[in-house]
């Protein structure tokens, strides 16, 4: 059996897959949530050395780690966009962007209610945190410069070009936060030891994959938004019942 | 030779032509015509190669020019509403730069006489900025004097310019034309070549 | 009419593009007197206590050229770009990489070099010691040019944009961090009397990456903007 791929990659078809797929992402991610924050915040036995505070780990971690994989995801699509020339790829890669950012606000934000009560501060210049701010920065650039550029092919193609500058610059820019960390003898956020207790993990991994759900979901809802309103002038768009009132 | 197929162009989400095509053989000129807004202006740097077709081919000597790429540019010249001249240099210092970046390098001798040619004696040396409209796109014309290119792609050539300039921009084109140098142009003034067939390709 | 080889070129736009930096004199010097400006700055905002500008030093100067060199960007190929230039440039037959090479190099010759000038005169209001001044000539030196050849990728997808300038350093900035921290790191350890080497090395390392890879990027960048 193979699977015509090419058949989804226009935004027509891909439209009404879209929209199918979306309810068993978003069903699963909100069960796993549910799941993963009750084992997080109630069945995780307290830290030796953090005490209660460390649970807000099972938040930062998971949108941390996800934050940096949607940056090459997105990069991945934008890359496809320019190659291969297909628009859908670029809307992916425009869908993805935002919830990336949002991911790693949330990591800065839940990184700083973890830093206030270990260290006294709102803010712990430590690599991991320092990387995750210019993360962060790296896609408000992405969207603000998709944002300025009116012609949307131009803005499409600019973007993916500076996301894939971006993400072969993260190495780069990592390697030397890390350095510059070290340089500094600066604070690192760690765990107690380096062998986590069995339930921390098997609730990391919940919540881990219950943010790549909820991801998803988002990111599908997002690109039929953005489908609705780049191809608003074709005729398929008018046949359909949410448009047709 | 140029070979256009099945040429269709967009700006945005807007199309503006499908579906053209023409051939244009060496010692031809076309005009290309059509109202404000038709494409004219886009069609002709989609040909230069600014812009990608959504379908379509362009053909030179038998190769796509997206492949030729820089050997392209080689043979084509390419004049649009902005006359690519900078303010601070004079006019000498224009053409020789214009001419080294189209890959020829230019004597001042021959810089000179181009300039005086084209009716800016006296003010060869002077800064661009102080010249007038008129003059600036006599300068920025004194490109097609010492340049070898086979095509020549010109958007709107006779802005600016007075009886006089408009006679000799006629000249030059039906000396490249004899040359067996082609010609693409859009204008909003009536252009006559003598004794040349003109084909017009109208844009709806 | 000869035709000209592509080192013909090269030398041309870069003295094409200098000619042009020394008759609007002006451009350049506001970039050299805001770098002035923003390390005089400083010490007006946090004291004048000289063992903790001491300290500042080094980061104080190398974030005032970053951010100088950051406002000089926009000038790069917004003047060509208005006036019909550039898209001459790139209906050139040789290599539109080559090209942008030669205006990042005047470009670095007319806004870079003046800083890396300049910045020694600026240490001394901050007590830096004359091995700190060398490695920072140095550094900067080194690290000016990475500036520029990044903040040229920036430059050339935001052509004419109405963001401009601003868009321009943030989406700039962020890459230029490296540059920033190897920078920053040789001069710390030049005042510490610790090894240099490691992060020239690194500096280099990172100018022989910019040189290879941002102009064809850059390149790239200007055929998208120019559609």
């Amino acid at each position: 059996m193979s699977i015509n791929w090419f058949k989804y990659s226009a935004p027509t078809t891909f439209y009404g897959l879209a929209g199918k797929m979306i309810p068993w992402f978003a069903f699963p991610a909100a069960i796993l949530f549910v799941i993963g924050l009750y084992m997080g915040f109630f069945v995780a036995p307290v830290d030796a050395q953090q005490g209660e505070f460390y649970r807000i780990m099972f938040i930062h971690v998971p949108t941390s780690i996800l934050s940096m994989i949607f940056y090459l995801v997105m990069a991945g699509y934008a890359a496809l966009g320019l190659i291969f020339n297909t628009r859908l790829s670029a809307m992916m890669a425009s869908a993805i962007a935002p919830t990336g950012a949002l991911f790693a606000l949330i990591s800065l934000w839940t990184g700083a209610l973890w830093g206030k009560p270990m260290w006294g501060t709102w803010w712990i210049w430590d690599a991991r945190l320092t990387s995750q701010l210019i993360l962060f920065f790296l896609y408000l650039g992405f969207i603000a410069l998709h944002a300025s550029i009116d012609e949307p092919r131009r803005a499409d193609r600019a973007a993916a070009l500076l996301a894939i500058v971006g993400s072969v610059n993260v190495p780069i820019i990592y390697f030397s936060v890390k350095w510059w960390n070290t340089l500094h003898q600066g604070a690192t956020i760690k765990f107690s030891g380096t062998s986590m207790q069995i339930t921390m993990q098997h609730t990391l991994l919940t919540m881990t994959i219950a943010c790549w759900l909820y991801a998803i979901a988002v990111v599908l809802a997002r690109v039929r938004s953005i489908i609705l309103e780049r191809e608003r002038k074709t005729e398929w768009i008018n046949e359909l019942p949410e448009v047709r009132l | 030779m140029l070979e256009v197929s099945n040429l269709a162009c967009s700006r945005g989400d807007h199309r503006l032509f499908s579906g053209l095509n023409f051939n244009l053989h060496p010692g031809q000129i076309m005009q290309v015509q059509g109202a404000n807004g038709s494409g004219k202006t886009s069609l002709l740097r989609t040909l230069c190669g600014f812009l990608m077709p959504d379908e379509g081919d362009i053909v030179w000597h038998g190769q796509k020019i997206c492949e030729l790429a820089e050997e392209y540019h080689n043979e084509i010249l390419y004049l649009g509403h902005l006359n690519a001249i900078k303010d601070e240099l004079s006019g000498l210092e224009n053409l020789c730069i214009s001419a080294g970046i189209a890959g020829i390098e230019l004597e001042e001798k021959e810089a000179v006489t181009a300039l005086r040619r084209m009716g800016l004696r006296g003010r060869e040396m002077l800064p661009t900025k102080v010249l007038s409209q008129g003059q600036r796109r006599r300068v920025a014309l004194a490109r097609l004097l010492v340049s070898d290119a086979k095509l020549w792609i010109l958007d709107e050539p006779l802005t600016a310019l007075d009886v006089g300039a408009v006679a000799l921009i006629q000249e030059l084109i039906a000396a490249h034309l004899a040359r067996q140098g082609m010609v693409v142009f859009t204008t909003h003034q009536p252009l006559h070549v003598a004794g040349m067939e003109m084909r017009i390709l109208a844009l709806s | 009419m000869k035709k000209s080889s592509m080192l013909d070129l090269l030398v041309l736009v870069i003295r094409r593009d200098l000619v042009l930096a020394m008759r609007r004199r002006a451009d350049v010097l506001t970039t050299l007197i805001f770098f002035v400006m923003v390390v005089s700055l400083f010490p007006i905002g946090v004291g004048p206590e000289m063992d903790m500008l001491r300290k500042m030093a080094a980061g104080v100067l190398w974030v005032a050229a970053l951010l100088a060199s950051m406002l000089s960007l926009g000038r790069l190929f917004s003047a060509d770009y208005l006036d019909g230039t550039l898209e001459q440039m790139m209906l050139a037959p040789q290599s539109l990489s080559m090209l942008v090479l030669g205006k990042m190099a005047a470009h670095w010759m007319s806004s870079g070099l003046p800083l890396v000038l300049m910045a020694p005169v600026l240490g001394l209001q901050y007590d830096m010691s004359m091995r700190s001044l060398g490695v920072l000539i140095v550094s900067l030196l080194l690290g000016t040019p990475v500036l520029s050849m990044m903040g040229a990728i920036g430059a050339a997808l935001t052509l004419g944009l109405r963001g401009g300038g601003v868009l321009l350093s943030l989406l700039v900035l962020p890459l230029c961090i490296p540059v920033l921290i190897f920078g920053t790191g040789a001069v710390e350890a030049a005042s510490s009397g610790l090894n240099i080497a490691s992060h020239l090395s690194l500096l280099g390392a990172l100018l022989v990456l910019a040189l290879v890879f941002t102009p064809w990027v850059t390149a790239q960048a200007l055929r998208i903007s120019m559609e």
